[in-house]
């Protein structure tokens, strides 16, 4: 972590372990992906769908629960993952903003999709050769699930895009919708910088995400979105105001019953 | 599979596919049920998803219900009773004099 | 597709076949000559079941956002995910009998085919989603098992599979339900209510009783239906009733007791009242659980169009992505 400035609202309880941080950050890219594309689930386009999105759900959630137990670990204080989980406020998360917005039509979330398993495809294939030996382990399974997730995205992507006009015009409102959450993902992160041969460099995965993506979105008959925006600070607990939504969904249960076993 | 006089599909129905699982290596496909996708690359994708949640499966097979041919039940008998009396197929048939093995 | 045949059998040679196929515990397979009635039963019977588990997924998808441990999020998403399946494997096997999903589906959303009226209960609290896994999940598994012998060969399969996979369910609700009954006291009390809510309702799950019910005889004639409604009722209730000890919690049941004479359980008048007033569409989730699954499916047409609408484009190129063998 870089040293916080006083003029800006001090990170509250910033993990000062850069590993504890930086599994965090991946755990909770997941976790609220996961939590999202639960809301799908009962409302899918085709009940063959439902059960697709739960599979991607799934996944997600047990690469979350890996990186938030081993995060809890690391650390050292007691935290399991449903204390990381359950007990943090919204400043306390790290996850990127993309991860966050609403769900919007099955467009924006196949759009989010696209974006979002094409740079865990990157950053998974990256990590296979991280030297903490649990991301290493994490990513050669993640890898093969990531990559079926990408294709999933891609197909639909195509199909909406270049199927009927309707198709075509939602699909690309939905480009446009997540694109300004794109340059997040590959932004330099002190944390990473921290931990050469563990983390990877965020920017270092933005020219093949950007080769698969591009490709993607031109065989879909689609333009590439030109934001005028762009969401930062996800890492550092600067959310949209949607996160503020979700999270007391997920946690209200667990935290009106301290201590409780479930 | 397909039933004689079978419904058109409705204005917005994906046609109908029929899925066949490997459940390992050294087994043949067998069929385990159908489901409804707009093409193949859909339809194999969905199969994983429906029908291979618990590992049930190595590989998968797709194809068109339409585009199965089956025989008719009402030529069960010309079809099938005709093999039925030809003992001497099966190996049972021979009688193997004592003590003679590996036959 | 099928090889011509020129002259059909007589009918009545083929009604004599079916029943002899019957009488013989054969399976009727989809292609075979069946008597419109059974075809219709069956058709009524699987898209009913079907639905169940289509719209069975509400009242626990209710909860997956709020599960309160991600391990019960996890469990939780997998098993409503199940429940979408198992919808499919049904309606599958509905199919085979020249019925397209697409139509039962319209049925479901016209109010013209039922599902169980067990869903149209709200879930209320976390415990619910514990009664529901052991209650729901279990009275189903009791009417399930039998169906995997059912003599149309399709429908048998699809539930051999379901079965298969809910054993999971019930036991992960009994697991919700025992952590709860032997936490804080508040977490007690919710599980308590939870099954006091349940239980009666997962009790009316068996149908009407048989001298009420109106498919019986029929559907047990035709190999469909393996038991009477209230010889299942009353197997659940003497599984169920010892769990409840080992659970510590109560049957909301004063009538309840040990029938030393019948070896079985003698259980309360059901008020059959509420499931009548239930199946005619005043639950008080009804009008909710019809409109999520309209609203799912209408939203959706653009989707499932334009990837109709691609498939037909791309149509010479989408038939050979996988190698055979």
């Amino acid at each position: 972590m870089s040293t916080p400035t006083t003029s800006r609202p001090q990170r509250p309880t910033a993990p000062a372990d850069p590993l504890v941080a930086y599994l965090v950050g991946l755990g909770d890219d997941a976790l609220i992906l996961a939590q999202r594309l639960g809301e799908w689930i009962t409302r899918a386009p085709q009940i063959e769908e439902d059960i697709a999105l739960g599979n991607i759900a799934l996944d997600l959630l047990g690469q979350a629960r890996v990186l938030l137990s081993h995060a809890g670990e690391v650390e050292g204080a007691g935290r399991d993952e449903d204390a990381l989980a359950y007990l943090r406020d919204e400043r306390e998360f790290r996850n990127v903003c993309l991860v966050e917005i609403p769900n919007g039509d099955f467009a924006v979330t196949m759009a989010r999709q696209l974006v979002f398993s094409a740079y865990q495809y990157e950053l998974w294939t990256a990590l296979r050769n991280s030297t903490e030996p649990l991301l290493a382990d994490l990513a050669a399974k993640a890898v093969k699930e990531v990559t079926y997730h990408r294709d999933h995205a891609t197909q639909w992507v195509l199909r909406l895009g270049d199927g009927t006009d309707e198709g075509h015009r939602r699909m690309q409102a939905g480009l446009d919708r997540v694109w300004p959450y794109v340059a997040e993902l590959f932004a330099a992160d002190d944390v990473a910088a921290q931990l050469p041969g563990v983390a990877v460099d965020p920017p270092s995965l933005l020219a093949p995400w950007t080769a698969y993506v591009e490709d993607v979105v031109a065989r879909a008959t689609l333009t590439v979105p030109t934001p005028t925006w762009h969401s930062r600070g996800g890492r550092r607990g600067l959310h949209t105001e949607h996160l503020g939504h979700l999270l007391p969904e997920m946690q209200h249960l667990h935290r009106a019953h301290p201590g409780a076993r479930w | 599979m397909t039933t004689a006089g079978s419904a058109p599909r409705t204005p917005h129905g994906w046609p109908l596919w029929e899925v066949f699982v490997r459940s390992r290596r050294g087994l043949s496909h067998q069929h385990v049920g159908s489901l409804h996708a707009p093409d193949g690359e859909m339809a194999l994708r969905n199969a994983r998803d429906v029908y291979t949640r618990r590992g049930e499966g190595v590989s998968l097979w797709v194809v068109p219900s339409a585009a199965i041919v089956a025989s008719s039940p009402d030529e069960q008998d010309p079809f099938f009773d005709p093999a039925l009396d030809k003992v001497y197929r099966h190996p049972t048939f021979y009688e193997v004099p004592e003590g003679v093995e590996h036959l | 597709m099928q090889v011509d045949v020129d002259t059909p059998p007589p009918v009545e040679e083929q009604q004599l076949r079916f029943d002899r196929m019957i009488a013989d515990e054969v399976r009727i397979e989809p292609r075979d000559w069946m008597p419109e009635g059974y075809r219709r039963t069956l058709i009524r019977q699987i898209a009913q079941h079907a639905h169940s588990e289509i719209i069975g997924m509400q009242p626990e998808g209710n909860w997956i956002t709020r599960a309160p441990s991600l391990r019960r999020k996890a469990i939780l998403m997998a098993k409503v995910q199940d429940e979408a399946g198992h919808g499919l494997y049904l309606y599958s096997a509905a199919e085979t009998l020249g019925v397209d999903r697409e139509e039962l589906l319209d049925l479901l959303h016209q109010g013209k085919q039922k599902y169980s009226s067990i869903f149209n209960y709200p879930t209320l609290t976390w415990a619910d989603m514990g009664a529901i896994g052991w209650l729901v999940d279990g009275a189903a598994i009791m009417n399930q098992v039998p169906l995997c012998r059912c003599s149309y060969g399709p429908y048998g399969r699809a539930m051999v599979r379901i079965c298969k996979e809910e054993s999971f369910h019930q036991r992960q609700g009994f697991e919700i339900l025992h952590t709860l009954s032997h936490g804080t006291p508040a977490q007690k009390a919710m599980a308590q209510d939870a099954v006091d809510r349940f239980w009666w309702p997962s009790l009316m799950m068996f149908g009407p009783p048989d001298s009420a019910s109106t498919h019986s005889a029929q559907s047990t004639a035709w190999g469909i239906k393996r038991f009477g409604n209230d010889e299942l009722r009353q197997r659940f209730v003497d599984m169920t009733v010892p769990q409840a000890d080992v659970l510590g919690l109560r049957i909301p049941d004063p009538d309840l007791r040990w029938d030393e004479a019948t070896g079985h359980y003698a259980f309360g008048a059901i008020d059959w009242d509420e499931l009548d007033r239930i199946i005619r569409g005043d639950g008080p989730c009804n009008a909710q659980r019809m409109e999520r699954r309209r609203t799912a499916h209408e939203e959706g047409a653009w989707v499932r169009d334009s990837a109709d609408a691609y498939a037909r484009k791309h149509a010479a190129a989408a038939t050979t992505t996988s190698d055979a063998a």
